[in-house]
């Protein structure tokens, strides 16, 4: 686990110039800072040259000019801080989403909340709280973020490949001052030693590059690309998003078993299209429901709980293709022509028969009732007969899918949601139901009760299926057929789902590598010691987490095993050795009790100085390495 | 053995968990309260070279082979509350793993179709975390919180989240519950330690900026700062893409199963706000000026995210993930 990836990112990110000005602050306190931060929000937000910077914020442009000014709003947009307040503000912004109704969610819920606070809702509408993430406040911090992000990675991105096509940089004069470094005498030439360096780091995949006397190398350039790389892919996340907002669409149709829908417009109950959506896009398919099926847990605790529900259902590609089947599950959608079918909800659909007061058939089939109650599966629902003569008929009806009596006898309630023993409770009403005015109408509520619409007296009666209920008015009868159910289906047609998945994929592999993979460098340099020996110094520097790799370069210089215990390439003065470099760690010494000591001992494996502190595992060289890394 | 018989067993082994985990809290505490103090250079210097490993990697003890009298004694003594905390711990963690073994055969399906199971499987995450980490860092100072906060959230689960094993809605019944929630639950439990390591950092460090700590004070046994730091930032890095990952693998559950990948539903919103919290944070640790206590709130601030994320939104909105 490399924990200072960040710190290599923030070492990436200074050269790149983002942190530049971040970087520059770095005295001053709290208070201060935070509010030139969000001044430099503002500002940038307004792209307008802000009179307003803190003193801190290092040289005050004047005279710059516009073009200087721009200049100097970009640079303010794109430094980290920017990016964490704007990081930190969608954040915040998303928040009262979750508190309050959306309209892309649950516009009912929205509709709901305007009666409940009649004085408020309007005033949070217009700061477009019931469309958060639609809001113009929100698309602003999102973009700028994003613009912010672009500001920062794509300069980053044409540094990293000039880095990862550049030579490694020249052997440092002292290695010995490197938080990695070994010494070692040989007798072997320099020339020989140098090859062998050049050899066996080629071998581990570092780029090398020869200089006077000496070999410099480096490698781990994945964790830099994977930053970028997981930076670049949520941009491609928002696109993937956007695309998938402006050509997607979602509708929603109920469908009863035995009844067919065919993919248009004029088919959805409901129908949300993307911004740039036409009906071209709508795949000319078509879907039947032979048969809905419910499966519940029979006994214990959990009785009445749905554990399966599935949707024999056949549908064409087009209207002239063969006739597929389909078994439609929850978690398993069914893809046809571009889009993807889901099982969303499901319900009873009681048959029934009405005849009006002249005993003609004025409606049959099966209506829709939706649930009250998930556990039992209670539901009621309206049966609207604008065909009865002369007047109108509606029925309001509850539905007990396994009816039966409280222990007080006075209610019925559904104790279990299959349709077991059926009861319908029926009231009727007679009049004109309003729909030939013109306005929409919900299918599952009556409108103009007690107006033009009035119940009939005695007209309420408790139905098991088979049974005719005579309204004792003579207005009519109404039968109670039997049982069909339905469910309600969702397709939805997203292009941007594959990008997004792609991109997202790419994200997480990205914020891997950036957080595994640490850029380091290594330097051998071989020079005579006079007597026919070879002094030969390796010294190592790795961005973040010092690795255990430069033990095994040494280790393989020398002719040592790379893997023998407790090689201590980097301290052979000090013959003391563990012998159980693990175990033998005091456990009464937490993580390196004081990071800040072994400063100028070597890194990886520390030399069991005698010092508790030291015996505390790799973590304690750690730190030592950590700065100097940084200030790289 | 019958279903309910194991579920029977889940149900008493939770028991015995909670009481493992409290004894092993009482013991981190007494460890950290009257546990050892760093010896002089010198004592250690002679005790290095007659260490004995005693039991596993967790819990490697030190004795001096040379008995000297009352101060061996005493050494002893002290010595056994790290090693009585560290045992009960891996016990406790073993009963707890037993809970959800047996939870997992009773209902036949993965363990965490609930919210009781949810909190279960997160304790048990976290409790093992903090077993990695006390192997690989010797952060047993992490013990105390690590298990206080292991016992709330078994306490929470029993007393207001327990439900009897069942199966599960069907919107559940996918593989993807192996692969997103335990993916949640790993990154949750893993926030968690590197929570109790930053709460600790933030509370050193205020104590070092009122003044040097005396020997033997219990801040002594906390690991300085940058340790502290260090750890928590280690943690994190493991656990945020994890999280990442499991928020993606998520939406594709969710494209799956309710036909869009994302709809703002309140889990889904406030994880993202915590994802962003905690990129917040790591993008502050590599800033200069907010290194150190800024992002250590940062960090904090996203562990409440978190935690909001897990009760908040299941308890106060109704949303898609409403499985209590």
């Amino acid at each position: 686990m490399a924990d200072t990836d960040t710190e290599r990112e923030k070492a990436a990110t200074a050269d790149a110039g983002k942190a530049g000005t971040a970087g520059a602050a770095t005295s001053g306190n709290a208070a201060t800072e935070t509010s030139a931060a969000s001044d430099k929000v503002e500002a940038a937000a307004t792209a307008a040259p802000a009179g307003r910077t803190a003193a801190d914020e290092g040289p005050r442009p004047r005279g710059l000019g516009p073009v200087g000014w721009l200049r100097w709003a970009w640079r303010q947009l794109t430094t980290m801080r920017t990016a964490l307040i704007l990081l930190f503000l969608v954040a915040l912004g998303a928040i009262p989403s979750s508190f309050l109704p959306q309209r892309a969610q649950a516009p009912e819920k929205v509709a709901l909340y305007f009666k409940q606070h009649a004085a408020l809702a309007p005033w949070l509408d217009r700061f477009s709280l019931f469309d958060v993430f639609a809001a113009p406040w929100f698309v602003a911090i999102y973009v700028l973020l994003f613009v912010s992000l672009a500001g920062c990675v794509l300069p980053r991105l044409v540094k990293h490949f000039r880095a990862m096509r550049a030579q490694p940089p020249a052997a440092p004069r002292n290695l010995a001052r490197l938080p990695q470094s070994a010494t070692f005498e040989t007798t072997r030439t320099p020339d020989e030693v140098l090859a062998e360096a050049r050899a066996l780091l080629r071998k581990r995949r570092f780029r090398v590059a020869d200089g006077p006397g000496s070999v410099a190398s480096e490698k781990g350039y994945a964790g830099e690309l994977g930053n970028l790389l997981f930076h670049l892919a949520l941009l491609g996340l928002l696109f993937s998003l956007g695309v998938g907002n402006l050509f997607g669409y979602r509708g929603d149709v109920l469908l009863r078993e035995g009844s067919s829908f065919g993919n248009t417009l004029a088919q959805y109950d409901q129908f949300k299209p993307g911004r740039a959506f036409s009906t071209d896009e709508l795949a000319p398919f078509s879907i039947t429901l032979d048969d809905f099926q419910a499966k519940y847990e029979l006994k214990g605790a959990k009785r009445g709980q749905a554990t399966d529900f599935h949707a024999e259902i056949t549908y064409r590609d087009t209207p002239t293709s063969a006739p597929k089947r389909y078994n439609l599950r929850v978690n398993h959608p069914l893809k046809v022509g571009g889009s993807k079918v889901y099982l969303l909800g499901h319900g009873y659909a009681p048959q029934f028969t009405v005849r009006d007061a002249k005993g003609q058939i004025a409606f049959r089939g099966a209506v829709p009732f939706l649930p009250q109650n998930p556990r039992t599966l209670q539901s009621e629902g309206v049966i609207k007969v604008p065909d009865a003569q002369p007047d109108q008929l509606a029925f309001y009806g509850i539905l007990w899918p396994t009816a039966t009596a409280t222990p007080d006898g006075k209610q019925i309630v559904s104790e279990f949601p299959a349709a077991l023993r059926p009861v319908v409770s029926i009231v009727g009403f007679k009049g004109d139901l309003g729909l030939d005015n013109g306005n929409a109408q919900s299918v599952y509520r009556l409108e103009g009760l007690g107006k033009t619409l009035n119940p009939i007296k005695r007209g309420e009666k408790l139905m098991e299926p088979g049974e005719t209920f005579k309204l004792p008015d003579g207005s009519g009868s109404i039968s109670f057929d039997g049982m069909k159910e339905w469910t309600s289906l969702s397709v939805n047609h997203d292009p941007g789902r594959l990008p997004a998945l792609v991109a997202a994929v790419l994200a997480i592999l990205g914020v891997i590598a950036s957080f595994t993979v640490r850029r380091r460098r290594v330097w051998v340099r071989a020079g005579s010691a006079g007597d026919g020996r070879t002094v030969v110094h390796v010294g190592g520097l790795t961005l973040g987490n010092p690795t255990p790799e430069f033990d095994d370069v040494v280790a393989a210089l020398r002719g040592t095993p790379a893997d023998s215990a407790g090689a201590e390439p980097e301290k052979p003065a000090e013959p003391e050795k563990p012998a159980e470099p693990e175990e033998s760690a005091e456990p009464d010494a937490p993580v390196s009790e004081d990071a800040g000591t072994p400063a100028d001992d070597g890194p990886a494996k520390a030399a069991p100085t005698g010092d508790k502190s030291e015996q505390s595992g790799a973590e304690t060289p750690t730190s030592a390495a950590d700065d100097p890394a940084d200030k790289e | 053995m019958p279903t309910a018989d194991l579920a029977n067993l889940s149900d008493k082994l939770m028991l015995s968990t909670v009481v493992l985990y409290i004894v092993a809290l009482v013991a981190y505490a007494a460890d950290l309260g009257f546990g050892r103090r760093r010896e002089p250079a010198a004592a250690v210097r002679t005790e290095a070279k007659v260490l004995v490993g005693a039991g596993g990697p967790d819990e490697t003890v030190t004795e001096t082979a040379a008995a000297s009298g009352p101060a061996e004694e005493d050494d002893r003594r002290r010595i056994d509350w790290a090693r009585l905390a560290v045992v009960l711990n891996v016990l406790g963690w073993a009963s707890h793993l037993g809970v959800i073994l047996t939870r997992g055969l009773a209902a036949h399906r993965w363990p965490w179709g609930n919210m009781y199971e949810f909190l279960t499987a997160i304790a048990f995450a976290a409790v093992t975390a903090f077993l990695i980490v006390l192997a690989r860092y010797r952060a047993r100072f992490l013990g105390a919180f690590v298990m206080f906060a292991a016992v709330i959230a078994l306490g929470v689960a029993n007393i207001w989240l327990y439900d009897s094993v069942g199966p599960v809605t069907p919107a559940l019944n996918s593989y993807w519950i192996a692969i997103h929630v335990t993916a949640a639950i790993i990154a949750t439990g893993s926030f968690t330690v590197a929570g109790a390591a930053t709460a600790l950092y933030l509370l050193k460090s205020r104590r070092e900026a009122a003044g040097p700590v005396p020997e033997d004070s219990v801040w002594a046994r906390v690991p300085g700062v940058d340790a502290l730091d260090r750890l928590a930032l280690r943690v994190t890095t493991f656990a945020f893409p994890i999280w990442t990952a499991a928020i993606v693998m998520g939406a594709i559950w969710a494209d799956e199963a309710w036909g869009r990948y994302w709809g703002w539903d309140p889990k889904e919103t406030w994880s993202f706000v915590t994802w962003i919290a905690y990129a917040a944070f790591l993008h502050a640790r590599a800033t200069a000026g907010w290194k150190g206590r800024k992002a250590a709130v940062l960090s904090l601030v996203a562990f409440a995210c978190l935690i909001f994320n897990f009760f908040g939104v299941n308890y106060m909105f109704s949303g898609l993930h409403s499985y209590a």
